[in-house]
Order: structure tokens, then sequence, then C-alpha cells
């Protein structure tokens, strides 16, 4: 996935000279095209996070775009006070780019593990959180991301994410994606533990239950009327996210049902528990620990079916 | 040799002094001392050296100024009102209940370029507004006024390496040294000696002068940059709380508040009750 979003930044860097990338020496083997092509507008300021933030912000006010790009954690936590005061507040035109959200870079440890980011970011006044799920997401998302004039965190995946989308996607900020049609529940994700979620409504399929799906790109602003709907509809809903299970994704839904939703509804939040992933393993093996395979996401939507 | 607008900028630190008493007296509230050991760089500043319009205070070829010190703030307001940035009113509303000027510099004010409050901010902003006016090609420059708290910050020194590996010599940093940080003198907490030497010697030009002396600060602001491909580095020297004897060089003068007696003292020192 940060393939295509290097690619397609860089084709809509063709097209907008306004386009600024501001990097802390982060990138390598993908971000060498747009450097080479536009340097008088790549700067990499270092290993020097708050800076990046805070000179990304000063040619933002000047009226042009700038992207700021790191691994994980670092372009948001190690800067937040810069995103909080000097981005959000001047709703300056910087979109926060990490690559390898959620458990992404699994083996590297806790300090690489993006996993608060959703709640974090979602916070701030003025920032708009987008995490995409696949290439289709991922691509529509930098445009829809330049388009949009003001902040936007942008949760990207790593590499070789497996396609969930097989038709044309129309991608707006704020509006969720329907994936597939269900009428017993519906399962809410966002970003690239979809494919898991995929995978889990094909077994729940064969054991007679027909979940609805919803790709929740944007998890601010929350698409408010498609949970209502879906609530409604299907009467369960069961939320799955690569973060912690306070204040991401489950909890953004949890506040959407608790205050505007009528009817009585089942409702689970699946993530990753409030404590620090100090199990050594790749991504998907972690996920599994925590019960976001596929299997694990099956089981936890029976319990909730069965209470 | 004295310069020319020596009474144009004593009138106008004067007034700012003299604003800054009122409005830290009115709002309760701290960070005078910082206010008024920058006055004099403001009144030069604003009477002669920024190019900047109140009619148009979002004029594209202005100057840029960002105060990085944002909790000396109430100083900065002063001299935008004497300059018609917006109504003299405005500042009795400082720090108040439905204000219009909050303790810390907000850019919601005519003529405030970018709010800061915490510190090792300003710099790095005003390095990508550096970045952005040369890569257009745009002639005004940008100024930073500092505190040395800011030079305690990490970020601070971030953008002082980025700036000088790219020459932007369109960047002008201004350093209050008014040598007292908020629970100390910075000798007992962090001492920024050799100062000027540790900016040199990370590639920028430097030049010290006394703060309260007009025609130093004049010469100074007047010549930049001090040097052609590097940038603009003015440690001014100053006194903390200057120009209101029992608050000089004190600690104190950092958070505390200035009572009705206090005032009314203070304003007859500078002989002035406006």
């Amino acid at each position: 996935m940060r393939s295509i979003f290097n690619k397609t930044l860089l084709e809509i860097a063709r097209e907008n000279p306004r386009i600024f990338m501001i990097l802390a020496d982060i990138g390598y083997g993908e971000i060498e095209p747009f450097a080479k092509e536009f340097p008088d507008r790549f700067f990499n300021v270092g290993v020097a996070e708050q800076n990046m933030t805070g000179v990304a912000c000063g040619v933002a006010m000047e009226g042009n775009i700038a992207i700021t790009y790191s691994i994980a954690n670092f372009p948001t936590l190690r800067c937040l006070e810069q995103i909080r005061n000097d981005v959000c507040y001047h709703n300056a035109n910087v979109k926060i780019v990490i690559i390898g959200g959620g458990l992404a870079y699994g083996s590297l440890g806790v300090s690489h593990h993006s996993t608060e980011d959703l709640a974090i970011m979602r916070a701030l006044p003025n920032m708009v959180v987008i995490a995409p799920s696949d290439f289709a997401e991922a691509k529509a998302a930098v445009r829809a991301m330049i388009e949009h004039d003001g902040p936007v965190y942008y949760r990207c995946g790593y590499k070789k994410e497996m396609d969930i989308h097989k038709e044309e996607i129309d991608f707006k900020i704020g509006r969720a994606i329907k994936v597939r049609d269900g009428s017993d529940m519906t399962l809410i994700y966002t970003g690239t533990i979809g494919y898991n979620v995929i995978q889990a409504a094909d077994l729940l399929e064969k054991q007679g239950v027909h979940c609805c799906i919803l790709s929740m790109h944007t998890v601010k602003p929350i698409d408010t009327e498609a949970i209502i709907k879906a609530a409604e509809e299907t009467g369960a809903i069961v939320t799955i996210e690569e973060h912690n299970i306070l204040g991401g994704l489950g909890g953004a839904v949890a506040e959407v049902l608790a205050e505007g939703c009528k009817s009585h509804v089942k409702f689970k939040r699946l993530g990753l528990p409030d404590v620090n992933v100090s199990k050594v393993g790749s991504q998907n093996w972690l996920l599994a620990q925590y019960g976001l395979d596929p299997e694990g996401i099956t089981k936890s939507v029976r319990r909730l079916i069965e209470t | 040799m004295k310069s020319l607008n020596e009474e144009k900028y004593k009138n106008l630190a004067l007034k700012i002094r003299v604003h800054c008493l009122h409005m830290t007296h009115g709002g309760k509230s701290g960070h005078v001392g910082s206010m008024l050991s920058m006055a004099d760089l403001l009144a030069v500043l604003y009477e002669k050296i920024l190019r900047v319009d109140p009619k148009r205070p979002d004029w594209p070829e202005r100057d840029r100024f960002i105060l990085s010190k944002g909790h000396g703030g109430g100083a900065v307001y002063a001299v935008l009102a004497e300059k018609g940035f917006f109504p003299k009113e405005w500042l009795k509303t400082y720090y108040k209940d439905n204000g219009k000027l909050s303790g810390h510099i907000s850019h919601h004010v005519p003529g405030v370029e970018f709010s800061t409050g915490s510190l090792g901010h300003g710099l790095p902003v005003a390095v990508g507004m550096a970045l952005a006016a040369r890569h257009r090609g745009d002639k005004h420059r940008i100024f930073c006024l500092m505190s040395d708290g800011d030079c305690d910050e990490g970020s601070t020194w971030e953008a002082i390496m980025f700036a000088a590996q790219h020459k932007f010599d369109n960047l002008i940093a201004i350093v209050d040294y008014n040598r007292v940080q908020a629970l100390g003198h910075i000798k007992d907490v962090i001492e920024l000696e050799p100062f000027s030497k540790k900016i040199e010697a990370f590639g920028w030009a430097v030049r010290e002068i006394d703060g309260h002396n007009y025609e130093e600060i004049e010469s100074a602001l007047s010549n930049l940059p001090l040097e052609g491909g590097r940038p603009s580095f003015i440690i001014a020297r100053t006194v903390k709380g200057k120009g209101v004897s029992w608050m000089e060089d004190t600690v104190s003068c950092h958070y505390g508040s200035v009572n009705d007696e206090e005032l009314a003292r203070a304003l007859a020192e500078l002989g002035e009750d406006i």
C-alpha cells in the first residue's frame, strides 16, 4: 500500500505544484521518485519530527499543501503538540501520513506499533482521520486527502495487502463504503484489518450468518447515518480495528449508537486489549494472538449472536 | 550616534510598557516582565523595520513576524493597537471573560501571524515560511522573536540546523535574551553561553546587541541578512522587567501580576499615566 500511496502522490504532484513533501529521514526505497522529480518541493529535515511538522505548517500557511511522512508513531506522537497547536489550531493544510498502521511493523516492537493513533488524532479539532483498507481505497484516499482543505491524518498500510473491493469504489471522506450486504448483523472495520474481516464474514456465511460489511475508511468525521442505518436494519454491530480498544473506531461507533440509535442493538468492539503489545511476532501472528485473525473475529461474532 | 528615530522609538516603547502594565493589572495576569524586556525591540521593529500594513494585515508581501515567546503576547497586542491594526479599546479586554485578546498570542487578532504559547514552536514554522517564500521567489522576510526559554527546546535547535543546511537568508531569529526564565536565572537553570559561538557553530550569522539601545537595534535590523547565504541570529541582551526598577532582572516578574499600588508606582517611574 505504501507504494500505491507514493505513486499516487507523485501523479498528483505533477498536476499540483503546491504539494511539498517534508519528511524526517524515513521512506527509503519509496520516496526517491518524488525527491528526484521535485527536488525543490522535497525536504528531508533529518531525524527531527517536531521540526518536520513545524516546517510543514509554515509551508502550508503560505498557501501550499505539505505532506509529513514517516512510519508508525513517528509523525504523530513525537510531534503531537506541533500537530495540535500549529497544524490543527491554524487549520493548516498539512497531511500527516504514516506508513505501517497498527501492528504492520510487528516484530520491531512496541516503539513501532501505531495502535493509539486513531484515538489521539480523532480528538484533535479540525483533523480528518482516514485509514484505507486496500489499494483501491488507498489510491482514492490520497486524492481525497489532497482535495480536502485542512489537516488530514492518513493511516497507510505497509505492503502486500490483499484487495477487498472488486469493483470501482466511490470514495468520499466521511462516507462509509458498503462492501457486502447482509441481514443478520453488520461488521464495521477500518484500515487493513478489513481483509481479515472479509474472511471472517466468509466463514460466518458458511455457518449461515449473513453479515453486512462497512468499510469505515474515515474514522473522523464518522459516518453517523450509515452506522444508525446498519444498526436499525441488522440489529447487531461489531467493530473491528487494529488499534487499542479505547477511543478508536469502536469508541466512535459506540458514541454514535449510544446517542443516536433508537432501537436496541447488540454491540461489540474488537481491537487490541489496553496493553503494550510486547509479544514478538509478525503482524498476522500478533493479530491472531489477540483474536483479530479471521477465526478469532468469527468466534467473537458468534459469541455476540449467541448472547 | 543616536538614531534619527530615537524619539519615536522611545515614545512607542513607553506606550507598549504602559499598556502592558495596565493589561496585566486588569487581567490579574503574569508575564509582564517578559513583555517589558522586549518593548524596545518591538518599537523598532514596528516603527521602522517590518513591512506591514495595518489596513491590510493579510497583504501577501508583508514581512512575517512570529512571536515564539507567546506568553509575552500582550506586548505585541499593545504595539499592534498603537499601529492601528485594531482598536486600542480591545486592550482593556485582555485576559478577561469574552475578551478580544488571550493571554498567549493568537492569530485570531488582526496583525498576528501565528499563535504560540508553548515554547519551541515559532522557529520551525518560521523556517517553513522561509522555505515557501524562497520557493516562490518572494522578497518578504520572516522574523521570529524568541526567548531564552525557547532555546531550551529541542525543536528550536532542530530548526536552527535545518535553516542553516538550506541557507535561508530570508529568515531572522531574534532572542530577547533577558537571561531569566520561569523558575530562575538561566545561569542556574540552563546556561546558554557561549551563546553566539554556539549559534555561529551551527551555521548562522550572529550579532549581539544591547536590546534596549535603539541605535544598536536599528543598525542590526536595517542590515539584513547579516551575511548573504546564512540565516541571521540576533542576540538582544535585555533586562527582564525593564523600566520598572523593582521588577528588573527578577524571577518574580515572570509570573507575578501587578496590584493597584504597584501599577501606580510603575506608571510614576515611567513618568506616564495613560
